[in-house]
């Protein structure tokens, strides 16, 4: 589904993602761990197609196609969702609005027929009750006044919404309580299928006790540095990073 | 409580201008009064090269013409241009080598004023060139500069070794068509600084100067131009008194920064002519033209001032952000008292590409004063993705005074971001009674609150000069508050 | 070509001011009409400053960004008599926020229009109508307000006004009535010469009044006009006005209204300037708060594009203690449009406990467009908690990015932040009909979609569509 190949990306002269490779198939659950400013953030900025970020070298391929030239919106409709690290606010535009106006714009591109205001409004509900968001966020606007894990949640409930094929989700447990934890694990695990991956880019192993990942990477000063099962973040968790920094010296 | 403290703010602000004495030195005057003549008798007094005289008469015919403006938000009795001495000069025309040779007298004044040039000669490392009645009269530190390149002299001694250098920079900033201050100032400025930092060259100490009014009804008309070559630094601090007179003293003084490629320059003033008396008689006429230029790419130049002194204030150091990638900075506090009026701020034209600026302006009106920021924020066409924050407080002491904000934003592209912000209010009871309950008396509470309340601007000011400024904001307020 | 054309500015000036002085003369007695010796003396007063001053210009602080010159013609014509009094207005003209059940009242080129009666009084004894007709039936109230509350001698514009008034707006509120049904205002300008209209309102509420008022102005061809209209509205005691204009005129339309509102103790005013579309605006409002206690709410939106010009000119003086103002204006520039703030609050010796707010944000959507804002305080007095900011910037990157990252393509996204940038101001309107309203308007606009050209009988739009879709509120 996702091919990465020696990919190098700067950011305004320096050098952050040096020669990375990755690839995401079908009915895969990844995560990316590695200590902070390894570069996790960037190359979910690149996936996602963040323009302030230079490509040095390299390719990204998702579904066949060369991922690096098309804009964002586009990758979105064709099922990449990013859940932000950093949520924006965006003052005035209400929730509603906002992901129905996204939702009727993928329609668009599926060549599906738009919902109606109350169509929509059902699909919202419903999503809501699945993921056991009980917050009433229709009305409010986007991230606004919102608390860390409010923006979280909201974040998974998008997700809910657009069904991605390809989902990344950048430390979207980080600053969560248990029980907001367990809303974002639930949502990630509901829609785990067969036919569509998820990248879940995490600092702790807390979260991966709910969703099970298939493999989990090191990345490290920009290149992933070792890659395992799932055990490879427990031995993580007890060592450190320092142990990766130790056993990358060695060799 | 308000009332108490109305009362004792009121109290502390009757004590009295610590700077006001006066030097009894004899003086080198012009005979009172402006015509071609004294331009003459100036530039002839001076031994300057011909292009000057010149350059003194174009402003001073230029000057004529002109009107003085009316715009700013002060009010004072005309000025009458002919019933003041434009040069005078100490008599005894210093020529030192060190500084056990000047004139005792002089140095009992400047140490009255609170600079000890020895002492700062040894211990704090700053070059000293005082100014007093627009005559350079000592510059410390000279030979160690040189060794370096850097020239930091008077205005006139430079026309003297340098005249190539002033001819190329003077008045490329603060054209003598300006501004009718500008225009007097160009035409008949009697000396000042000039400092010139090569290439490369990061001048190692903070290079000072100190300017007073001494004589009765002279007017102050100084100079200076700094020259930051590429990749140089320099921090300049400047700092000015006055005797106590009851007569109104002129002050017109330009200064102009060039700054080249990569070059940074910090320009720091200390401002405190004497104000006048409290019932507003006498007191400094200041009308100053300063400006900077960020001439190439990645320049920078701020301004820091701490305004307290002068009757009248009228002076907005600007920046003209020419090269791309380049920063402007203000930062200002004044303080206005008993019948003070200040009308200042700032001026930042940008015109190069990701060009920056920050304004930080602090305004504290007491007695019966009136304290005005007016700043101009300007985005031309090509000034693409550049930025502009201001921030421009007023805070008022006692009911009579007054606090003005006049922001002029002017936006023509549309990638750059202009924010600006201002709030006026008056001194928090909560932070005075506060201070109270802790047993601080108001008087000191007042400085207390003050000083933390200009911090931001303090903070920007070399260290040997905010301790003095600290200083002087709270005697300010001795003489300003209720 | 009719457009003066002198070098020099000042004798440009000159020209057209002497053109109008001789239009005065020579219509003196038509403009008289039937106004009162105390209305004629007012008037002449205000022609003498008007002959001695001229029109403002470029060298006055309030005029710097915004020049009239182009505005200048020697072929305007003026109707000193109407031709408009009696005709069904709807036959003509259906104005997009008609469908509130309102009292509607017409003024065609200035003129009161009306079917009935040009001068109507209420079961309530609230009076409503033509300003003209109130010169003969309620001389006492007209001469005891008219003139009272605008600067008539301290401003070119207001002066001229003052010397041309014939018709307008008169609106009379008693005492303890609340209106009980929004006014609605319909100024149109229709005509096949280019015209010049000085429409003069006086609006009166009296002590614990209510009333509602929606002023709409709106051009019917794309000939060209210059409307200059002044407005006198006061506030008695405790009375509430909520106040409304809504602009949206042609590319040839010159519209400059002053609106000068009195406070007395205890009054609330909220005042809304919405200009969707014209030319050349300029709008000034000019607030006294004369006593205790009063609120005035001060709000504006300005969308323009193409070489649309805007200029807002808002004045408080915070004449007594314990007032309160509030202003937020803002306004979105694209193609080559350009835009003036200038809002001054002043703040008096005697007026403790103060507060007062200034706010002015701005986005430019190209390079091309422009706009200064200057955001005043004044102020003597020291219990005021007193702010104002201003900001010109684009919209937020990073949320254009978010919405992106969610599927909205890049121009529907932006739209999406315009209008919520625009709702703040949107918001504030308190009748929820013409809220609602509005709100379409507002969306409508900067979706591209409303042009003059939606109301108007002869529908030559000339400008496509930018993009269509649907937004959800
Ligand atoms: N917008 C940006 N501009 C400049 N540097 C950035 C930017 N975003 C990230 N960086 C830098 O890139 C590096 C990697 O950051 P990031 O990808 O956010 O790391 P992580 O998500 O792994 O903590 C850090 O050194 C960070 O400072
Ligand atoms: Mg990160």
């Amino acid at each position: 589904m996702l091919t990465i190949k020696n990919l190098s990306v700067s950011v305004e002269g320096k050098l952050i993602l040096k020669g990375l490779n990755l690839e995401v198939k079908e009915g895969e659950v990844h995560a990316i761990m590695g200590p902070n400013g390894s570069g996790k953030s960037t190359l979910a900025s690149v996936i996602s197609g963040r323009n302030y970020l230079t490509i040095e070298q390299g390719e990204v391929t998702y579904m066949g196609k060369n991922l690096l030239e098309i804009p964002p919106e586009v990758r979105s409709k064709e099922g990449i969702f990013l859940g932000f690290q950093y949520p924006v606010e965006i003052p005035g535009v209400s929730i509603t609005n906002f992901m129905r106006t996204a939702i009727n714009e993928k329609r668009k591109h599926l060549e599906l027929k738009p919902l109606s205001g109350a169509e929509f409004l059902k699909l919202m509900e419903e999503k809501q009750k699945i993921l056991k968001i009980q917050s009433k966020l229709t009305n409010r606007s986007v991230n606004e006044g919102f608390s860390g894990g409010e923006k979280k949640k909201n974040e998974i409930f998008q997700m809910a919404l657009l069904e991605p094929k390809l989902a990344i989700l950048d430390e979207t447990d980080s600053g969560l309580d248990i029980d907001a934890l367990k809303v974002v694990a639930n949502g990630v695990n509901l829609l785990r299928r067969k036919d569509n991956a998820t990248v879940v880019i995490t600092h702790y192993q807390r979260l991966l006790d709910y969703v099970i990942p298939d493999f989990v990477h090191v990345l490290f000063d920009g290149m992933i540095v070792k890659s395992g099962g799932k055990e490879l973040a427990l031995e993580l968790e007890e060592k450190g990073y320092n142990w990766i920094k130790e056993s990358l010296k060695k060799t | 409580m308000q009332n108490n403290n109305n009362k004792l703010i009121n109290k502390v602000t009757q004590s009295d201008y610590k700077y006001g004495f006066y030097t009894d030195i004899e003086t080198d005057k012009a005979p009172k009064g402006l015509t071609e003549d004294t331009i003459r008798f100036i530039w002839e007094k001076k031994n300057e090269p011909d292009f000057m005289l010149d350059f003194r008469l174009k402003a001073f015919r230029h000057w004529q013409k002109m009107k003085e403006p009316t715009w700013a938000h002060i009010q004072y009795n005309p000025i009458d241009y002919q019933d003041i001495i434009y040069y005078a000069a100490p008599r005894k025309k210093p020529q030192y080598e060190n500084m056990n040779q000047v004139d005792p007298e002089l140095l009992e004044t400047f140490n009255k004023l609170g600079i000890p040039l020895e002492e700062q000669k040894q211990l704090a490392g700053v070059a000293v060139d005082a100014v007093m009645d627009s005559t350079s009269v000592t510059t410390t530190y000279k030979k160690a500069l040189s060794e370096k390149g850097i020239i930091f002299s008077s205005f006139s001694e430079a026309l003297q070794n340098h005249p190539e250098l002033l001819q190329k920079y003077m008045a490329t900033v603060v054209p003598y068509t300006d501004n009718f201050f500008a225009a007097l100032n160009s035409a008949v400025f009697s000396d000042g600084s000039f400092v010139y930092i090569p290439k490369g060259v990061r001048c190692p100490i903070e290079l000072s100067t100190y300017f007073r009014i001494n004589a009765a009804n002279t007017g102050q008309f100084e100079r200076t131009l700094i020259v930051a070559e590429e990749g140089s630094y320099v921090s300049y601090l400047e700092g000015c008194t006055a005797p106590m007179r009851s007569e109104n003293q002129l002050h017109a003084a330009i200064v102009e920064i060039v700054a080249h490629k990569n070059a940074e320059v910090k320009y720091s003033t200390v401002q405190n002519w004497w104000p006048g008396d409290k019932k507003g008689k006498g007191g400094v006429f200041n009308f100053v033209t300063k400006r900077g230029i960020c001439k190439e790419d990645n320049a920078k130049i701020s301004w820091t001032q701490v305004e307290t002194g002068s009757a009248i204030t009228w002076k907005y150091p600007s920046l003209i952000l020419k090269g791309n990638n380049t920063t402007g900075e203000f930062f200002s506090v004044a303080v206005t008292n008993n019948m003070q009026q200040a009308d200042t701020g700032t001026k930042m034209i940008h015109s190069g590409k990701n060009s920056r600026s920050t304004i930080i302006s602090k305004g504290i009106s007491a007695g019966k004063s009136n304290n005005s920021y007016r700043g101009l924020v300007k985005m031309s066409k090509e000034a693409t993705n550049s930025r502009n924050y201001s921030q421009c407080d007023s805070l008022l002491l006692g009911n009579k005074s007054g606090a003005h904000t006049f922001p002029y934003i002017d936006v023509q592209n549309k990638s750059s971001i202009v924010e600006h912000e201002a709030t006026t209010s008056k001194i928090s009871e909560d932070q005075l009674f506060y201070c109270l309950q802790r047993g601080i008396d108001v008087e000191n509470a007042i400085g207390l609150i003050v000083n933390g309340y200009a911090k931001d601007v303090l903070n920007k000011l070399p260290m040997e000069f905010a301790v003095e400024a600290q200083k002087l904001l709270s005697v300010s307020l001795e003489r300003s508050i209720g | 070509m009719t457009e003066l054309n002198h070098n020099n500015n000042s004798l440009k000036h000159d020209v057209f001011k002497n053109i109008l002085v001789g239009l005065y003369e020579k219509n003196h007695d038509k403009i008289i009409g039937n106004s009162s010796v105390i209305i004629q003396k007012l008037r002449q007063k205000a022609f003498e400053h008007f002959k001695q001053n001229g029109f403002p210009d470029k060298k006055m602080e309030s005029w710097r960004f915004t020049n009239p010159e182009p505005l200048f013609r020697d072929d305007y014509h003026i109707d000193f008599e109407s031709k408009f009094r009696k005709i069904d207005v709807s036959k003509i003209f259906t104005c997009d926020v008609y469908d509130l059940d309102t009292y509607c009242i017409t003024l065609i080129n200035g003129w009161f229009a009306y079917q009935n009666s040009p001068l109507s009084r209420l079961k309530d004894g609230t009076v409503i109508g033509s300003l003209y007709k109130a010169m003969e039936i309620y001389p006492d109230i007209v001469e005891k307000y008219l003139g009272s509350v605008a600067k008539i001698n301290e401003q070119g514009l207001v002066s001229l006004n003052t010397a041309f008034m014939q018709d307008g707006l008169f609106i009379y509120v008693p005492d303890n009535v609340k209106v009980e049904k929004p006014v609605q205002v319909i100024n149109i300008v229709d005509s096949d010469k280019p015209v010049f209209i000085q429409p003069r309102n006086l609006i009166i509420t009296g002590k614990n009044s209510n009333l509602t008022l929606v002023h709409c102005d709106h051009s019917l061809t794309h000939n060209i006009s210059f409307t200059n209209t002044v407005s006198e509205v006061v506030l008695h005691e405790n009375a509430f006005i909520d106040h409304y204009k809504v602009q949206n005129k042609g590319r040839n339309s010159a519209l400059l209204t002053s609106l000068f509102f009195l406070q007395e103790k205890n009054s609330i005013l909220a005042n809304n300037v919405i200009t969707l579309n014209g030319g050349f605006t300029r709008n000034q409002v000019d607030l006294s708060l004369t006593d205790e206690n009063c609120t005035a709410d001060l709000n504006g939106l300005y969308l323009m594009d193409r070489n649309q010009h805007v200029d807002n000119q808002v004045f408080v003086d915070h004449a007594a203690s314990n007032s309160r103002s509030n202003q937020l204006y803002k306004g979105i520039l694209d193609d080559q449009a350009s835009g003036v703030f200038y809002g001054k609050v002043l703040v008096g010796r005697n007026s403790q406990n103060t507060k007062a707010f200034q706010n002015n944000k701005n986005i430019l959507l190209t390079d091309e467009t422009k706009i200064n804002t200057q955001p005043f305080l004044e102020i003597y007095a020291d219990d005021v908690k007193c702010s104002h900011g201003a900001t010109v910037g684009q919209l937020d990157t990073d949320a254009l990015f978010y919405m992106r990252s969610r599927g909205i393509c890049e121009r529907t996204a932006k739209q999406m932040l315009m209008y919520a940038f625009a709702g703040e101001v949107v918001k504030k309107i308190s009748i929820e009909p013409l809220r609602d309203n509005i709100t379409k308007l507002v969306e409508k606009r900067l979706k591209g979609e409303l042009s003059i050209c939606d109301q108007c009988i002869l529908n030559c739009s000339s400008r496509e569509p930018r993009f269509i879709q649907n937004i959800l509120d």
